[in-house]
């Protein structure tokens, strides 16, 4: 569904990202952690053409896109094929990112309103199940700033959904969020995954990923370190760097006494 | 002093010229109406060249804009009436004194705008984008209607500021209400109290409009629960009731 092969990607003189490969399958969900500035973020940015990447290919359903080498020719997609790639690969931010101008419901819609010129009368229920299917149907007609971060986020999700994405890329999506609040963002994630829904996740819930992920991810300084199911990645993990950093993780878990994982 | 001003200041011998000088006021009115009207239009497509993709728009947009703020309005004001005619170009005192200010303020408006335009954070960009918005319509549905809000206010401003600029055309010869009242002036010889009136003309409509734009930046604070689309339609109501 998504690979990436040899990725790399520099900010100046700083390499964020050294020839990364990743594939991840059709309904698969893959958990990112690693400490900050690991190329995390960096990650998934490039997916969705955020960040233009330096060398290496991105392939979305087996195409090369934005841009390659091909045949010694370096291709750069033309802008209408890149905003339909993007259209198909929806994109969750840390910040939310939501149209203050606009209404919750009016957020959702206005890109498949107009990007996908999807006609009203059959965007607008849809629209409002995205609300009902993310617990906020209540809130159809309240400006983000009216919201809660939890419930804006929510929106966020919601209203990248309603592109019909064929995956997802979450970027530290509970992070900006008071702890009371991230319960039920990550159970509209939750449910995403078990809907099937092709999943790429940046995260520091430890909890979700264990529990969700088909995978685990561990990046350090630009490189996948490490990577395999969560109960191996998270009870015997191969790599020092991992497993080192899973304990300073832990360790600040305890100290704080903080779970911000619902139990139920 | 009390004296010297009231013997100065005769208010019963100008009141004969007040229908000319009202009726140039109108002119100023309309010179700043017309010219604002222009400026919002221009300057709001300069700014967009401004922020292209493409090169060429931008360096054209930029030179425009340092070459017009780096040079005087009345220089430009010359240029128009008495250059432009060496290449065939005429204009009347008032379509010259409209082009010539246009052009000034076109170039501070599409500052503005440019600025609101940056102002609009860098996530809104993000998010259109990877909802797979072309830049036409990040900018049309996203960016523009939040770039507006923030720029109302110094719009406003400019649009105060330009009603007292439009005092500079009088060097063009249009009838407005400097000019106007320079012309009087230099007949009856009542420079203070002709200059004085002009001065309360002046005032008497530029403060209003500045009390209304104080209204509306205290009204673009309140958030976006109430749209300016409605509120421009109660305005409308009002307006014809």
């Amino acid at each position: 569904m998504i690979r990436l092969e040899k990725v790399c990607k520099s900010f100046g003189h700083l390499q964020v990202l050294k020839d990364v490969d990743l594939e991840v399958q059709k309904g698969e969900v893959v958990c990112v952690i690693g400490p900050s500035g690991a190329g995390k973020s960096t990650m998934l940015r490039c997916i969705n053409h955020l960040e233009a990447i330096n060398s290496g290919t991105i392939f979305i359903e087996g195409q090369p896109v934005y841009r390659y080498m091909r045949g010694g020719r370096l291709v750069i997609d033309k802008e209408k094929r890149v905003e339909q790639i993007r259209s198909q690969v929806g994109m969750v931010f840390q910040s939310f990112n939501l149209f203050p101008h606009f209404t919750a419901l009016e957020n959702i819609m206005v890109s498949p309103l107009h990007v996908l010129r999807e006609p009203l009368a059959e965007l607008k229920p849809r629209a409002l199940a995205l609300m009902a299917k993310v617990g906020l149907s209540d809130k159809v007609g309240a400006y983000p700033h009216e919201l809660s971060g939890g419930q804006q986020q929510r929106v966020a999700i919601a209203r990248a959904l309603a592109m019909r994405p064929k995956a997802m890329l979450f970027d530290e999506v509970t992070s900006a969020l008071d702890p009371e609040l991230v319960g039920d963002v990550l159970r509209v994630m939750r449910q995403l995954a078990a809907d099937g829904m092709t999943m790429i996740v940046v995260t520091h819930e430890m909890g979700f990923a264990r529990e969700v992920a088909d995978r685990v991810i561990f990046m350090a300084d630009g490189l996948i370190v490490e990577e395999g199911p969560p109960a191996e990645i998270f009870t015997r993990p191969k790599n020092d760097r991992t497993s080192q950093f899973l304990r300073s993780v832990l360790q600040r878990r305890q100290e704080s006494g903080e779970e911000t994982e619902p139990t139920a | 002093m009390l004296d010297r001003i009231s013997s100065l200041f005769d208010f019963r011998g100008s009141i004969e010229y007040l229908p000319d000088l009202l009726m140039a006021a109108v002119v100023s009115v309309e010179l700043t109406l017309a010219v604002m009207a222009i400026g919002l239009v221009a300057g709001l497509i300069i700014a967009l060249m401004r922020v292209s993709h493409s090169r060429t728009l931008r360096v054209i947009s930029t030179l425009y804009v340092e070459a017009i703020r780096g040079t005087p309005c009345l220089l430009q004001l010359f240029y128009i009436y008495f250059v432009l005619p060496a290449f065939g170009i005429r204009l009347d005192p008032f379509p010259a004194g409209v082009v010539g200010l246009a052009v000034n303020y076109s170039a501070y408006l599409s500052e503005v705008y440019r600025a609101g335009i940056i102002a609009v954070p860098r996530g809104q960009l993000e998010a259109s984008q990877a909802l797979g918005m072309s830049r036409r319509l990040m900018m049309r549905l996203i960016i523009l209607p939040q770039a507006i809000r923030v720029v109302v206010p110094p719009l406003g401003n400019y649009f105060i500021s330009l009603f007292k600029d439009t005092s500079l055309v009088s060097i063009v010869t249009v009838k407005e209400l400097m000019f106007t009242g320079q012309i009087i002036a230099a007949t009856n010889f009542q420079y203070f109290t002709i200059f004085t009136i002009i001065g309360v003309i002046y005032l008497s409509l530029s403060y209003p409009a500045s009390l209304f734009v104080q209204y509306l930046e205290r009204r673009m604070k309140v958030g976006y629960r109430r749209k300016p689309t409605r509120f421009l339609r109660r305005a409308a109501k009002s307006a014809g009731g």
